[in-house]
């Protein structure tokens, strides 16, 4: 029992160390924030041209459009992230430590989360300027949460699966997106409903919720088959 | 290592025809004239297919001749993810007892599968254009159809990118478990987006809506399938054993040819 008890207390202390290691680069180089951010904002800017938006369909693309934004800008971050880290080490010398698969992998994720979440904050205002839309409300908190979540979770996966292949540009983006399906429709329907409430709507953030659960566990467990040498 | 598991093989059939002679003949015949015999019983199901689909099985009086499609689409669906299903059985087993030779029988059920989903695809497309009027319907049994299409088609992308090593078998052993624990998700979460398709013909546990000729018919048609399925299976197995075991050989001449 107390064995026990010291090994989930190293595994939290690792987890938390390997977090705060990566924030650290991160703050240091500030590569990620860098490219996430302009190329989110640039994504919001091009929709805007590409939909033609008016004031009559905004509440219904909106959502789309930032989730598209957030989405695709977590997967560039990420898929860079991991190719650095493969390039340069530290992956290796991380697996070279006596740490648990799952928790790298956990820690890899919530990271991510951070990273990620960093960027929507400065990004949502902007985007409740350009778009006019009422999107700043604490509803819209757990929706952010859970989606970067989804999204971190299938990107920290399947973006260190491909960094070891000869394609990996190609094989990420092809490898995440039919995954992340359910993420899209429940993160961008649950906005939607945000601002224009529907009754008897679908349960989206449920959706969320079980979709992080269940790819996370599985996740956790397959992530050592993903970085074994 | 190869021409070891052969001569196990071969060594736990001979004992088997020591202690009971008709079943190891009956084992023996097997290996030898097996593929043959599947070989023949396929091409005469898809012949009784043919013959059921368009001879047998009476015209739908609302959708038309259109909806003889429906005894190619609905087996190749079923079969389709119960390859699928064999992926994430392959890729399970593999990654618990490593041996290559269920990573090879994963890689091959993605295969057979893509290529099934692509015609169910394709089928379901041309009957779309006659009954619906339109060749997409963005349901969600097309796009769950479609979405395990590009799953697997990235599978077999990733395993083609990693060629054959042990890092490739073990990322796709990965991609074929997460994959198929998706697809259910991606099944609710687009039905709750939208829903567009006819009921299911054969729903669990209830009675059947459609005249028993077309049963028949349907049936038929899911044991060709099944045949055509295993006679695939085998044979682009036994492509894939070989084409492993080609490369092995190749390097070894090339590691020998340098000493």
């Amino acid at each position: 029992m107390s064995t026990q008890a010291t090994g989930a207390r190293l595994a939290w202390e690792q987890f938390w160390a390997i977090i705060w290691k990566d924030l650290r680069s991160e703050l240091r180089t500030r590569q990620a924030w860098m490219s996430m951010g302009l190329f989110a904002l640039l994504a919001l800017v091009v929709f805007n041209f590409a939909f033609d938006l008016r004031v009559e369909n905004l509440a219904t693309v909106g959502p789309g459009a930032l989730w598209i934004a957030f989405i695709f800008a977590s997967i560039l971050g990420l898929s860079r992230n991991i190719t650095v880290e493969q390039d340069r080490g530290p992956m290796d010398r991380l697996l070279v430590a006596p740490v648990d698969r799952a928790v790298v992998y956990l820690a890899k994720v919530v990271g991510n989360v951070i990273v990620i979440s960093v960027i929507e904050a400065v990004a949502l205002p902007i985007f409740a300027m350009l778009y006019n839309l009422p999107i700043i409300q604490p509803a819209i908190a757990p929706i952010l949460l859970l989606g970067t979540l989804g999204v971190a979770a299938v990107g920290t996966q399947f973006a260190a699966l491909a960094a070891n292949t000869r394609a990996r540009e190609l094989l990420t983006p092809l490898l995440i997106f039919p995954l992340i399906v359910p993420v899209v429709i429940g993160a961008v329907r649950a906005t939607e409903a945000l601002l224009t409430p529907i009754h008897d709507d679908a349960p989206w953030l449920g959706l969320l919720v079980a979709f992080d659960v269940i790819f996370l566990s599985v996740s956790a467990i397959t992530f050592q088959f993903v970085v074994e040498e | 290592m190869q021409s070891v598991l052969q001569d196990s093989a071969k060594g736990k059939l001979a004992d088997i025809s020591r202690r009971a002679p008709v079943i190891g003949a009956a084992l023996g015949w097997l290996g030898r004239y097996g593929e043959l015999a599947l070989l023949a019983l396929t091409t005469i199901g898809m012949l009784l297919t043919i013959w059921a689909a368009f001879i047998y099985a009476p015209t739908e009086a609302v959708e038309g001749p259109v909806q003889r499609i429906f005894y190619v689409h609905v087996p190749l669906a079923w079969i389709s993810y119960l390859a699928f299903f064999f992926v994430l059985v392959g890729s399970v087993i593999y990654l618990w007892r490593r041996d290559e030779r269920w990573d090879a029988f994963a890689r091959v059920n993605a295969e057979i599968g893509t290529v099934f989903t692509t015609l169910v695809l394709i089928s379901g497309s041309l009957w779309g254009r006659a009954f619906w009027g339109a060749w997409w319907v963005w349901d969600e049994r097309l796009t769950t159809s479609l979405l395990m299409w590009f799953i697997y088609v990235g599978y077999l992308a990733l395993r083609a990118y990693t060629g054959r090593t042990a890092q490739g078998a073990r990322a796709g052993a990965v991609v074929g478990i997460l994959g198929f624990i998706v697809t259910p998700i991606n099944y609710m979460s687009v039905k709750w987006w939208r829903t567009l398709h006819p009921d299911q013909v054969l729903p669990l546990g209830g009675t059947p809506q459609l005249p028993a000729s077309m049963i028949v018919a349907l049936m038929i048609s899911l044991v060709a399938f099944t045949l055509l399925y295993t006679l695939l299976t085998i044979e682009v197995y036994k492509l894939e054993r070989a084409t492993a075991e080609a490369e092995r050989l190749r390097v070894d001449v090339e590691l020998s040819g340098q000493e």
